[in-house]
């Protein structure tokens, strides 16, 4: 009798999507610091011995130019995958990816087209402090041309990161780095489709919709069983894709619980909770019973010390209050 | 070497710079006039280098430009008219009036885009030739920059990533003294493109940019090195740009005696003399090149007025593929 297989990692299934893809399309080229040895993290594990270091290029630390290289190369006809260590040094690249990957698309009038895929890691972990911590996809969201994508699952990241390289334009496809070692519990049922643009409800509730993205989707799983045990139901849908966003399954929800809560991991003012606020009172506002919550970092920096860095983080309690919060509002104390 | 500029070469090469020359004063006169909106970068004064890369280019290879760009698409192969209506925010243009002047892309005869960002296309030149690299089907990449861009931090790091992995890209430095209105001595200690890619490893020459076969001696043998994989190449052309560094700048940076004494470098003038004095180009000859310049450029007129204005309805059309 074999042994059961192990279940894959979110970064094994990293691994296993670029392998797909640079197999099925030799235009699918692997850029950026380490790869060819792996990745400091083995998302790119052994891709160089299978498919040479001409394409899995292990560049200097020279972030801007190697995206702005690889705008080039995909302006060429080439799908470049190029891995930012951390999203806190896509800040080198922003130039490259705002004024060229993003841009060249409209400016060309439809002329140019630029499949590019950026994956970066993001997201506090570990007490690493202030430049390999943040969670930065809202910047990203805002500009005209990009997408964004948040995966909270090791299937969703295999199957988003190969829509996102299949995408004919540019792609930041963002990993929680606490998710890497972690596989899908068991009793997950595989994602039905992972088309960017797309949100999945992880959980069905009747009383309110927590809306989370990445690591805080599995916090708000656990509050959401806390909830329960108070007769509480929760909704959880996570959007899968910041830009575009799934107004339609969110707005849905929305429109069924008449409450909203937005967890991020990402600090509160100015983040993608804001435009996902916005959007809901817009197509939902006459469901609404109550103002929509916010849950995310508090308006500070990533903090180094680890006392600092679990105050600084979402907690399930913090998704708890929010959803009483709201569930409670005007009702007299 | 001598340069290789036979009969035909010699009018192809006067013919661009006659092009980008009356096409370039035709925007200028548009623009006072209110016909054409925005920034405008000109390159009056610079055509020689422009007109020798171009000479050395296949429709199949990519060329990037920085703002100053109308000659370098034009010396690529780009439309006048598309090019002109571009730049006038016409549907007609080569993007439908959303790149115009200083984004704008004619893809189809390899001018890949222009940019708005001081040395921002540089990196994108690597791209390019990465891929031919990998392609191996002999094509090149040019990446036409100005002394202003040898400060950024994307042409160092792009030399660095160019020599190491022996990329087929020819970086040109236009090095025409000024970033925007400040002279390059108050800029930066290292005045020339080629102390910086000698640094990288990269085989590089100071040449005359107003002294069209110098600039073409230099460019032969890079382009060549670009296509036989043999690695990228600087050439670096120093020259000037006799009109401001945009339509309507006051000058006042720069002394009218600095002025007249490039005018009298002008690189036509300049060109058309040697190519006299070689028996290249008779009077006749000139005259006659000169004015298809013109005649192609009242063409290029008369198909941007008769574009239509860019349609308030595509203002967020092609935003994604």
């Amino acid at each position: 009798m074999s042994a059961p297989l192990m279940a894959e990692t979110f970064l094994q299934a990293i691994n296993g999507a670029l392998r797909l893809e640079m197999q099925s399309d030799p235009n699918v080229y692997v850029l950026g610091e380490d790869v060819a040895l792996g990745g400091p993290y083995g998302a790119t594990k052994d891709l160089a011995q299978e498919f040479g270091e001409n394409r899995v290029i292990n560049t200097p630390i020279s972030e801007g130019t190697v995206v702005g290289l690889a705008v080039g190369a995909a302006l060429q006809g080439l799908r470049p995958v190029v891995e930012i260590m951390f999203v806190d040094f896509i800040t080198l690249a922003m130039d490259q990816l705002v004024n060229h990957a993003a841009k060249l698309r409209y400016m060309s009038g439809g002329q140019l087209r630029v499949p590019l895929t950026i994956r970066t890691a993001c997201g506090v972990s570990g007490a690493w402090g202030a430049h390999h911590s943040q969670s930065l996809e809202a910047w990203l969201a805002h500009v005209p041309g990009l997408k964004v994508v948040m995966p909270s699952t090791a299937a969703e990241a295999a199957g988003l990161l190969r829509a996102a390289i299949r995408d004919d334009n540019p792609v930041v496809f963002v990993e929680h780095r606490a998710l890497y070692y972690q596989p899908d519990p068991p009793d997950l049922p595989p994602p039905s489709s992972c088309e960017l643009g797309q949100a999945r409800v992880r959980r069905p509730g009747r009383d309110v919709t927590v809306i989370a993205t990445g690591r805080m989707v599995r916090l708000a799983l656990e509050a959401a069983a806390e909830l329960a045990a108070q007769g509480v139901e929760a909704e959880i849908v996570d959007p899968r894709t910041v830009q575009p966003l799934d107004l339609l399954t969110l707005a849905e929800s929305v429109r069924k619980t008449s409450h909203a809560v937005i967890v991020h991991e990402a600090v509160v003012p100015g983040g993608i909770g804001a435009e996902i606020a916005a959007q809901l009172q817009a197509a939902a506002f006459d469901y609404l019973e109550a103002p929509i919550e916010r849950v995310g970092a508090p308006f500070a920096p990533v903090p180094a010390s680890p006392t600092l860095e679990a105050a600084y983080l979402p907690d399930k309690a913090a998704i708890v209050a929010a959803v009483l919060r709201t569930m409670g509002h005007g009702q007299k104390a | 070497m001598a340069a290789p500029i036979d009969q035909a070469a010699a009018e192809t090469l006067l013919r661009t710079m006659s092009l980008i020359r009356a096409f370039e004063e035709k925007v200028s006169e548009m623009y006072a006039k209110v016909e054409i909106a925005g920034l405008l970068h000109l390159s009056i004064g610079q055509e020689a280098v422009a007109a020798a890369v171009g000479s050395l280019l296949r429709r199949e290879d990519a060329m990037y430009s920085g703002h100053r760009a109308h000659g370098h698409a034009l010396a690529k192969g780009a439309d006048p008219g598309k090019l002109m209506a571009e730049i006038a925010g016409r549907a007609g243009g080569y993007c439908g009036g959303k790149g115009g002047s200083m984004h704008v892309a004619a893809p189809e005869v390899g001018f890949m885009t222009a940019t708005g960002v001081v040395g921002g296309t540089i990196p994108l030149a690597l791209g390019s030739a990465l891929a031919f690299k990998e392609r191996q089907q002999g094509n090149v990449a040019v990446v036409f920059f100005g002394d202003g861009a040898m400060n950024s931090g994307s042409f160092s790091e792009s030399l660095n990533i160019a020599g190491l992995w022996k990329l087929p890209v020819v970086f040109i430095c236009e090095n025409n003294g000024y970033a925007e209105f400040t002279p390059i001595s108050a800029h930066t200690l290292v005045e020339r493109a080629s102390e910086h890619a000698t640094l990288f490893h990269i085989p590089a020459v100071t040449v005359d940019g107003n002294d069209l076969p110098a600039v073409l001696e230099a460019a032969v043998p890079a382009v060549s090195r670009a296509r036989a994989a043999e690695g990228p190449s600087l050439v670096e052309c120093l020259t000037y740009r006799l009109r401001g560094h945009y339509e309507g700048d006051p000058n006042k940076y720069r002394e009218l005696s600095e002025l007249a004494d490039w005018k009298a470098k002008d690189p036509i003038l300049r060109f058309t003399a040697w190519a006299a004095q070689a028996k290249l180009l008779d009077a006749a000859t000139v005259e006659r090149i000169e004015a298809e310049a013109q005649d192609a450029v009242t063409r290029a007129v008369e198909f941007t007025r008769a574009s239509a204005p860019a349609s308030p309805a595509d203002v967020a059309t092609e935003v994604y593929a």
